[in-house]
């Protein structure tokens, strides 16, 4: 008897990206780049998210053409945004054989109350949170994989670091926590209690946990590494800088070699200029991605 | 207790070095050439192997690894493990790099993509009857004549050995089950 589609093989299939960087690409000739710096996957999108920023306007579900274009480049898996509660650009994507959806922030949402029911598709979903509520709630709507949000497109790390803090934070105080104290954090976080009881058990969450949003340097990565992700997005950091191979690959070296500082030091060496960025501070409220998904 | 290393450049190690353990053995990540030393055996995880292969190369464990493996140290590969040991790969980038040992020619991804990703029972040689999850996994398009199919998935290989070679295009150590882990380390390794 053979099944697919399962929470084993979806789940599973995320914890073969472990320890490894994902990467925005916009054209072909990039997702080769990326593959040849060692990237696990990529993101195939048709702006990096420091691109919508600038352009404004509605930002949806890229061209099948163009992913198609990226998906016959690389041999590594293939992700693909769809924007948050489209479950049509979804069922498109799970279509064209895609390997992961990422429901994202960078894009505009298409509904401001629900999130795709994910449960119902074979392709493996990763969902974005600023929180450990938020990620349990999208897990139990059938997310495998979670990246905390960040601040995509910013080139600010400050955001993710806030995010993967809070989300290893929550947990590591559901540990400390007994049987009927679970279920007061589990109305606190507004979160299934079966998934609460789990994560406490666990002592991280029942699917990989990555970073995303600002990561521009290798020492950022390291950093993310060093607080507990499972492993980096790396969006527009890439692609928006003075030697992107060079970059790539710098990234993917600081991220396998997190914690060994003189080689991070090595591969930060003559890498040109990393992208310029925009600081936090001079985002307003309206311009803040991390406040879509709910 | 045996020393047995799990290739930790990418990948669900986390997952290997407790089915090791489970196995009764000592797991060690290994990321530099000098954690080779003093191991009794290793585990090629699962992961992606063409990022696996290209890791291997830019960070010069490539060719260490691969003596050490030739020279006899016993080695256990699933699923992108699976491939890096294979002498021929089929489906992958035509400049996959490879450690070799077993005498099999694999085809990538040929389950399909992962959205034909599956799990199924089977029944392995010596080890009885295990949970197979195969994610976007390798199969066996041709055996050497001193390979031994242990498992099949309809008229495809799915585990072999040869000597002290042991690949598997599945996951045994998503479900929790050790058997595979204690066949490798009791009868290959110790």
């Amino acid at each position: 008897m053979s099944e697919t589609g399962t929470d084993v093989v979806k789940r599973g299939m995320a914890e073969q990206l472990k320890g490894g960087v994902i990467m925005d690409v916009v054209t072909a000739e990039q997702a080769r780049v990326a593959e040849d710096a060692g990237a696990v996957a990529v993101m195939a999108l048709e702006r990096v998210p420091a691109d919508i920023r600038r352009d404004g306007g509605v930002s949806r579900m890229s061209d099948p053409d163009m992913i198609d274009s990226i998906k016959a480049e690389v041999t590594i898996p293939v992700m693909a945004k769809a924007r948050i509660g489209h479950f049509v650009e979804a069922q498109v994507l799970q279509a064209i054989g895609v390997d992961y959806i990422d429901e994202s922030e960078v894009l505009t949402p298409a509904d401001y109350a629900h999130h795709i029911v994910k449960t119902g598709f074979t392709v493996t979903f990763v969902c974005v949170s600023n929180d450990l509520g938020e990620a349990l709630r999208r897990i139990s709507e059938g997310a495998a994989m979670i990246r905390s949000k960040g601040e995509a497109g910013t080139g600010d790390v400050s955001q993710a670091t806030t995010h993967i803090r809070t989300i290893l934070g929550q947990i590591k105080r559901l540990t400390t926590l007994d049987a009927t104290e679970l279920f007061e954090a589990a109305k606190e976080l507004r979160a299934p209690i079966e998934l609460v009881r789990e994560t406490a058990e666990l002592g991280r969450l029942p699917v990989v946990l990555f970073v995303a949003g600002g990561v521009a340097t290798p020492a950022d990565a390291a950093m993310m590494m060093q607080l507990g992700a499972d492993g980096v997005f790396i969006g527009s950091g890439i692609f928006k800088s003075g030697d992107p191979a060079a970059r790539a690959r710098a990234c993917v070296e600081a991220t396998a070699y997190y914690d060994d500082a003189e080689r991070i030091a090595k591969v930060s060496r003559g890498l040109g200029e990393a992208m310029v960025g925009i600081s936090i501070d001079s985002l307003g409220a309206g311009d803040l991605l991390a406040q879509r998904g709910w | 207790m045996v020393a047995v290393g799990v290739l930790a450049l990418q990948g669900d190690v986390r997952e290997h070095i407790s089915a090791l353990e489970k196995a009764g053995a000592s797991a060690v990540p290994v990321k530099r050439v000098s954690d080779l030393e003093g191991l009794d055996g290793i585990v090629l995880p699962g992961g992606e192997s063409t990022t696996m292969g290209k890791l291997l190369t830019l960070f010069d464990l490539l060719e260490p690894l691969r003596k050490r493996i030739a020279d006899g140290l016993p080695a256990y590969g699933t699923c992108a493990g699976m491939i890096l040991l294979a002498s021929e790969v089929l489906d992958g980038r035509h400049d996959q790099k490879l450690l070799g040992g077993l005498d099999i020619t694999v085809r990538r991804n040929a389950f399909g993509s992962q959205v034909h990703s599956f799990e199924e029972d089977l029944s392995v040689a010596g080890v009885g009857e295990v949970h197979g999850v195969f994610i976007r996994a390798p199969w066996v398009e041709r055996a050497g004549p001193s390979v031994d199919v242990l498992a099949r998935v309809g008229e495809h290989p799915v585990a072999v050995r040869q000597g002290h070679l042991l690949a598997t295009s599945f996951h045994p150590e998503l479900t929790g089950d050790a058997r595979m882990h204690e066949f490798f380390v009791s009868t290959m390794v110790s």
